[in-house]
């Protein structure tokens, strides 16, 4: 059935009025429709399609014409409100500026005048002439993008240097630029202590502590892992170094990475020589033994790290973060007295982590009080784990490995394959501790107690002598709340700690207790 | 090294959630919309950028010759005395080179319609044989000095304007827009069309012809530069650059025309076609960027035109060779009773304008058609702004209101759209996908990308 409706003397011109035609087409139940100005021409044309009807041939020019053809009533009736919504619309505001997007780098770069660092976050393939054009046009980079080859990564490194200009990256997640979070980052204090980082979540752990610490952050420079490997030569690492030596708002350097090239080693020992500023470094599975400088303190855990050098940063002596720790152990040694009393049958431990480098934490920190733990992503090869899926015995799991991530967002924004994992290995009568680590701040999962909260309970119900310990990375700042995600763990029967080292410490003895019974 | 001194500002590349932490930091940041480039080897693109140097001022002799063309509406004449190569068996089309058995619906319609109005064929039927029985010979427009929109059908008798770039001498050549509804350039080939193309002929040429003789020239180009303030972007939207036309050439038609009542129809026939300018404006951009060719070196493409098959590119160092790759289907505002199904891939030689920095390039100037490219003014200036990142220079005529009255982008240089995947933006007409329907529609897309892919390695691998 046709309906037609003439409004008199309402003009909208003809693009307007096709694009009513082009939705109304789109509404179901309608078969064709045509909304035009009634001009002799228009009338011409709708004949075609049948829409010709004797109202609009007595329409005049000033007349807008609608005539719908629909399958029933109820369609026509559908149609004719949309049609009214569609020209009744409001115009969107107009020529907003900062709100749209650069077509290029080029336009970019106009757009923003002045810009000075370019985040790059696209398929790695496409990162590395990329991220060449941006210092090509005078752009500090940030290469989040992995997959860049070698090679490449050492001739940008060299460009940049050329230029005076910094290559965070390439697989750089982490960086804090003159109080800025750079994608996955946490909303910290501003200070003086300045992080160089070859560790993203390591960097996230250490900036998180040393501002929940009452200490801040001035710069926390990433370099992504692969800087401190033969191949590169720590050029970053070094360059990362200098500048923060260099500036004004630094008075303490903090050093994160896993161990570099012996010959590597060398030369970031050399250069941290020079610096005249107490300098921190936590090595993760490998032990500074070298007397670099007086004012070098090195340690064993990101955490350790963190507060020694919120401690200098303070003004503090340096032992007080040992004081820190050891409170927090001895809160922990109760918690984990109490845990252990409920163990009959369980007897293992299994983490799974979102953050690599809290894996190898976790291994710097478990076998002292549990023994030998297997991992995916071991420190020592002889613990590799045969299958990533099939774990026992005590395990630590780095859920952000390749194996895991393919055709996957990375495990701090989905949170699914995880859960998974923490509801069936909650199922094995044998796991007794389940050690996880949520890492807040921006870039993560925005909304992680809707994600988690949900499998935990899984967890708990599934197992009668679970214990379930967490660390929260993250600050009052953040995007998330850090106590306002602690306070729902807890709430769900969760033991949280303030750091993945005591997060592990406890989890350790809970495991240690409950089997020396 | 002063990065920790000076205000952040980041331009953000991949992942918008990343700006959020900077949102809330108070930094300021811009996001660009990332393409992959069009061509993977990226030897090539370091060989481009190794002869940077000369290639940019390969680049900007080029520009130089395109902005400072002058092209002016000098005269009229029948295609068979004025356009050079032009013969009795010979019809020019839009496009790339293209055989009869794969041209698209309309441009055999075109090409049928033209064989009845040349008296070599009598009806359809006798048409369409002879069109592919070998006798005719078929060439593109531009390999003859001439642009034509949608099928582009220039035959002997056809009477064309003669645009001269008075500033280098070259001359283009486009024939007379026929209007809307059912015509030879959209392939119908009824009776009415050849009566109205035989009438153009017959009334309309001459008439127009002693006009222009009485005026001695029109200045074309500060035409569009007026009309690009009026709301026109001369390709799509022509209101503005037929009524100047008008303005200009009504009281000439009125002194030179004998005969009031052939005065009159000839006035209301411009009058009654928003699009009559359209042809001119084409062969200004043809004049204009043939200035520019055959520089060495140069990036610089100088022709982008469609078949309605084949859509294809031409560069200034590359000599005549075309680059091309299949057309695309607009995205449309179709007339009632229409649909994408209906539509032909993107034809005519219009995109010239495009090519010259006008059309989608400049359709932040003309708002009353921002509905084709998602209905806000804004989108139309972000169309505009996005161009000038392929492009080599900016207009020094064409000035876009909205901007500040900055030069529309002009000069697509076609290693920055290999480079960063930007694909020029161009506003048309839409032709039936059948012979003899006609116009169905109008929108917008983006060129399709093999035929730059193509062009950047031949420029790249040739480079010495």
């Amino acid at each position: 059935m046709i309906k037609t409706v003439i409004k008199k003397g309402a003009y909208f011109d003809s693009v307007s009025l096709m694009q009513v035609a082009k939705k109304l087409n789109a509404v179901p139940g309608v078969l064709d429709s045509a909304v035009v100005m009634a001009t002799k021409e228009n009338k011409g044309i709708i004949k075609a399609s049948g829409l010709l009807t004797p109202e609009i041939q007595q329409a005049g020019d000033s007349d807008l014409a609608i005539a719908v053809s629909a399958r029933t009533q109820a369609d026509l009736d559908a149609a004719f409100k949309a049609a009214d919504e569609l020209l009744n619309k409001k115009p969107a505001a107009s020529a907003g500026g900062a709100a749209r997007k650069a077509a290029g780098l080029d336009e970019a770069v106009k757009m923003l005048d002045g810009a000075n660092l370019a985040v790059i976050s696209v398929a790695g393939r496409f990162a590395g002439s990329l991220a060449a054009d941006c210092l090509e046009k005078g752009l500090h980079v940030m290469l989040f993008s992995d997959n860049v080859p070698v090679e490449t990564e050492v001739e940008l490194k060299k460009a940049a240097a050329k230029k005076g200009l910094l290559v965070m990256g390439p697989d750089c997640g982490t960086a804090i630029i003159n109080g800025a979070p750079i994608a996955f980052a946490n909303s910290v204090r501003r200070g003086n202590v300045g992080v160089v980082a070859a560790s993203g979540t390591g960097a996230q752990e250490v900036t998180a502590l040393v501002s929940n610490e009452g200490a801040g952050i001035s710069q926390c420079i990433g370099t992504g892992g692969r800087d401190v490997k033969a191949e590169v030569g720590a050029l970053t690492f070094i360059q990362a170094l200098k500048m923060l030596a260099s500036d004004t708002g630094t008075e303490v350097i903090l050093l994160v990475s896993k161990p570099p090239a012996p010959e590597v080693m060398k030369k970031i020992a050399a250069e941290v020589k020079k610096i005249k500023k107490p300098v921190v470094a936590v090595l993760l599975g490998g032990a500074i033994t070298e007397k670099i400088k007086d004012d070098f303190y090195p340690a064993k855990t990101l955490e350790e790290a963190a507060y020694k050098a919120a401690c200098l940063g303070k003004g503090l002596k340096i032992g007080k973060a040992k004081e820190l720790i050891y409170d927090m152990n001895l809160k922990a040694e109760a918690l984990a007295k109490k845990e252990a009393a409920r163990k009959k049958h369980s007897s293992c431990l299994r983490g799974l982590f979102s953050g690599g480098t809290f894996v190898s934490e976790a291994q710097v920190i478990l076998p002292e009080l549990i023994g030998a733990v297997k991992s995916n992503a071991p420190l020592d090869k002889k613990n590799k784990l045969a299958d990533s899926m099939k774990l026992s015995g005590h395990a630590v799991i780095d859920l952000g490995e390749d194996e895991f991530t393919v055709g996957r967002p990375h495990p701090m924004i989905d949170f699914a394959l995880r859960n998974k994992m923490i509801v069936s290995e909650a199922a094995r009568s044998e796991v007794s501790v389940l050690l996880l680590d949520l890492v807040l701040g921006y870039g993560s999962n925005l909304k992680p107690l809707d994600d988690i909260l949900p499998p935990l309970a899984a967890a708990f119900k599934r197992n009668k002598e679970l214990s379930i310990v967490v660390s929260v990375t993250g600050t009052e700042t953040d995007p998330q709340v850090r106590s306002r995600v602690v306070k729902a763990l807890e709430a769900a029967g969760v033991l949280v700690m303030p750091s993945n080292a005591g997060a592990c410490r406890l989890a350790g003895e809970i495991i240690r207790l409950g089997n020396r019974k | 090294m002063k990065l920790f001194e000076s205000e952040l500002k980041v331009v953000n590349i991949g992942l918008e959630s990343f700006r959020q932490g900077l949102n809330d930091s108070g930094v300021k940041s811009v996001q660009v919309q990332f393409k992959p480039p069009l061509v993977a080897d990226a030897a090539l693109f370091a060989k481009a950028a190794k002869h940077g140097a000369r290639i940019a001022k390969a680049n900007a002799k080029a520009m130089e010759r395109i902005l400072a063309a002058k092209p002016a509406l000098v005269g009229m004449g029948v295609a068979l005395d004025v356009i050079p190569g032009m013969r009795k068996d010979l019809i020019l089309h839009a496009g790339p080179p293209i055989t009869w058995d794969r041209m698209c619906g309309p441009m055999r319609g075109g090409i049928m319609c033209a064989l009845m109005y040349e008296g070599l064929a009598k009806t359809p039927a006798e048409a369409e044989k002879l069109a592919a029985s070998g006798k005719i010979k078929y060439e593109p427009c531009h390999e003859h000095n001439a642009v034509g929109p949608m099928a582009g059908i220039i035959s002997a008798s056809m009477p064309v304007f003669i645009i001269k770039n008075e500033e280098h001498g070259n001359l283009a050549y486009a024939t007379q827009n026929e209007g809307l509804g059912k015509v030879l350039r959209y392939g119908a080939y009824g009776p009415e069309v050849i009566e109205r193309l035989k009438w153009m002929e017959k009334v309309l040429y001459p008439t127009l012809k002693a006009a222009i003789e009485s005026l001695g020239r029109i200045d074309l180009k500060t035409m569009v530069a007026q009309a690009l303030h009026m709301g026109d972007e001369v390709h799509n939207r022509n209101r503005a650059g037929t009524s100047l036309f008008y303005r200009a050439i009504a009281p000439a038609v009125i002194k030179t025309c004998k005969d009031p009542e052939t005065a009159a129809k000839s006035l209301e026939f411009i009058n009654g076609n928003d699009h009559f300018f359209l042809n001119l404006s084409m062969a200004l951009s043809k004049a204009s960027l043939d200035a520019g060719r055959e520089v060495k070196d140069s990036s610089v493409v100088v022709v982008m035109a469609r078949n309605g098959t084949d859509f294809g590119v031409q560069l200034s160092g590359a000599g005549g060779r075309w680059f091309t790759g299949p057309a695309a289907v607009p995205d449309a505002l179709y007339f009632p009773g229409y649909t994408k199904a209906d539509a032909n891939p993107d034809i005519g030689d219009s995109a010239i304008t495009e090519t010259n920095g006008l059309g989608g390039f400049a359709i932040a100037a003309a708002p009353a058609i921002v509905q084709f490219v998602g209905g806000t003014a804004a989108d139309a200036l972000s169309y505009t702004l996005a161009m000038y990142g392929i492009t080599a220079a900016e207009s020094n005529i064409y000035k876009i209101p909205a901007l500040d009255f900055r030069g529309t982008p002009t000069g697509i240089d076609v290693i920055k759209v290999a480079k960063s995947g930007i694909l020029p933006f161009i506003d048309t007409g839409v032709a039936h996908k059948n012979p003899g329907v006609g116009q169905v529609g109008a929108g917008v897309l983006s060129a399709p990308p093999e035929p730059f892919a193509k062009a950047f390695e031949y420029f790249a691998k040739n480079l010495k």
